[in-house]
């Protein structure tokens, strides 16, 4: 008995412990954001942000582009989710739904070139959208985000469809309904929540890049947020305050996209998803 | 026969209702019919079509590019001089590229053996522990999960300041001489550990969280059985819970290969965009051949050589993950 217990006060010491590595860093920013200069910058960690300010998050909003690069991000997010979700569509029904020629090969070369990474193809990329004029341009920079998002949402995609019982097509067909017309009554409400939630992966993976708006985008005014970010913490040991205020910023729209597809993200990541 | 058209005929499957002869209806016409086929081409053919231009031909030029000399000037003319395999030539007669290579991989090695260790570790752990208890570990994973890289970097590069640095702070008051004003970034392997902090921290939620659900899949009456014959717990989580866990495993430490051999952001913003050249991995190596020195066929090849490696060891996964899709 008294070793069970023991045991389990074993277990409990190591998930404090998780607990404190996961969630300290996390803490210890959004803390950050809300102290005072001469808080931030003492030898004493000051563990509470009391009393606190909004200085750092005026100062953070307050750096010139901001909203302009707020709304470059959230076109850039749009255009590219929506852009490869019509596209994956199509194409993920007709890897999953259709016998064809070719098919396996699609599968293999939609894994494969997941495997490629995008740091080695940046310089063609770069090159290329450059000869066209259309660097420092945010056309580009989606053009450039496609080339990952749309081999991961037609994989993904795939997998929510293979994974709704043709069956029911196939009665609705049964009961007169064309192919086309089962698709469109049957299977798209099915599928939707897919569509949803490879939406939402789409946005993480977009939101998380660094190199590409780094390499592409020069001008201020063309920044996306992630730019906006880390030309800030460039101020090496000057601004915490801001640069903390200015994480949290960025994390929110994340965390609460990922919270809404957090279950699905551990069997979709694992069904064959490679981009990181 | 509308819905099998499109499958071979030996096609060995319980007839459903479809394949019953159709309801009385609209006859399809022979043209239709005979375009049947190409409807799966139809609709693979937008994406396809954009990928070939946007993926395709990328691969293609970044191969071709690894043949030339093109620099700045190639640059301005818009077009490269072929110099043949002088750029591999170059990169392979190097000492620097092997130590690059050996650097690269000891980090890949190390970061994915953390990941994964750390991660089992703590799924088990999660398995072992009470219900309010683990909703509250889950709970810190997702949240550390949830974090974009961007923020994840600036929170440690924060924690780990020289002057007000929590991390040194508390080195500091538990005695460790040495860390008070200590730059972690001085020295290369103390700077690749806070590195390695921050790659770790970021992939270890997803690997705990998807092993842990690959263990509930563990029949609990195989691990009970062999309980009663008198192994323990390391024999049990060797024999009963690891062949079981095997594809998981695979599958998870192929990714955490394949994101740890290409580490790039952390390290650039880490080192304030500037890493000096005891930091460059490959991939930084590749990026500042390119677009700090101008050398894009040089760079090209370095990328083209890391595709390469890339591909080895994960060549592998895709073995497995073939197998797992079917023929």
């Amino acid at each position: 008995m008294t070793r069970k217990r023991l045991t389990r006060a074993g277990y409990n010491t190591a998930a404090v412990l998780v607990l404190l590595v996961t969630l300290f860093p996390i803490y210890w920013m959004v803390a950050t954001g809300f102290k005072r200069g001469v808080d931030i910058l003492s030898f004493e960690p000051r563990w509470l942000p009391i009393p606190g300010t909004l200085e750092n998050y005026r100062s953070a909003i307050g750096k010139p582009h901001f909203l302009q690069d707020v709304r470059n991000s959230v076109l850039v997010v749009i255009a590219t989710i929506v852009i490869s979700l019509a596209l994956a569509f199509l194409a993920a029904l007709a890897a999953a739904r259709f016998r064809f020629r070719g098919r396996a090969a699609l599968v293999v070369m939609l894994i494969v070139v997941q495997m490629v990474p995008l740091e080695a193809l940046i310089i063609p990329i770069y090159l290329m959208l450059d000869r066209a004029g259309q660097t420092d341009r945010l056309a580009g920079i989606i053009v450039t985000y496609l080339t990952f998002v749309l081999p991961f949402a037609i994989w993904t995609l795939r997998g929510f469809i293979v994974n709704i019982p043709e069956e029911l097509e196939e009665a609705a067909m049964v009961d007169g309904c064309t192919r086309a017309g089962a698709f469109r009554r049957i299977l798209f409400p099915l599928v939707a929540p897919g569509l949803v939630a490879t939406a939402v992966f789409s946005f993480i993976l977009v939101w998380n890049d660094y190199l590409i708006a780094y390499v592409l985008l020069r001008s201020p005014e063309k920044q996306t947020l992630g730019i906006w970010l880390a030309s800030f913490t460039t101020n090496h040991g000057t601004e915490w305050g801001g640069v903390m205020a200015g994480s949290t910023l960025f994390a929110i729209p994340a965390v609460v996209f990922f919270l809404l597809v957090q279950r699905r993200l551990v069997s979709g990541l694992t069904a064959g998803a490679v981009k990181g | 026969m509308r819905a099998v058209e499109t499958r071979p005929p030996s096609s060995r499957r319980r007839a459903t209702p479809a394949e019953r002869p159709p309801a009385p209806r609209r006859r399809p016409g022979a043209r239709a019919r005979r375009l049947r086929p190409l409807v799966p081409y139809t609709l693979l053919a937008p994406a396809l079509l954009v990928l070939a231009a946007i993926l395709g031909f990328p691969l293609y030029r970044l191969l071709s590019l690894s043949f030339q000399q093109y620099g700045l000037k190639e640059l301005f003319a818009g077009r490269g001089t072929f110099i043949g395999l002088r750029n591999y030539q170059d990169i392979l007669t190097d000492p620097f590229f092997w130590t690059v290579v050996a650097r690269t991989m000891v980090f890949a090695g190390v970061a994915v053996g953390l990941t994964m260790g750390l991660g089992t570790l703590v799924a088990l752990l999660l398995r072992n522990l009470a219900r309010p208890m683990r909703v509250l570990v889950t709970a810190g994973l997702v949240a550390a999960w949830a974090m974009p890289t961007l923020t994840a970097i600036s929170i440690w590069q924060w924690m780990f300041d020289f002057e007000f640095g929590v991390v040194n702070w508390l080195l500091t008051r538990l005695g460790v001489d040495g860390f008070e004003q200590h730059n972690w970034f001085d020295q290369p392997l103390q700077g690749f550990t806070v590195i390695m902090i921050v790659v770790v921290w970021g992939a270890l939620p997803f690997v705990a969280i998807t092993l842990h659900a690959g263990l509930t899949q563990v029949p609990a009456e195989l691990e009970e059985a062999a309980r009663v014959d008198g192994a323990g717990a390391w024999q049990v989580f060797r024999h009963i819970t690891l062949p079981v866990m095997k594809p998981i495993f695979l599958i998870l430490a192929t990714l955490s290969t394949i994101w740890d051999f290409k580490v790039f952001t952390q390290i650039w913003v880490l080192l304030n965009q500037r890493p000096s050249r005891e930091y460059f991995l490959l991939g930084i190596w590749s990026y500042s051949e390119s677009f700090g020195v101008t050398r894009y066929g040089k760079g090209a090849a370095i990328a083209v050589i890391m595709v390469i490696l890339l591909l080895l060891v994960t060549s592998f996964y895709v073995r497995q993950m073939l197998r797992a899709v079917g023929p």
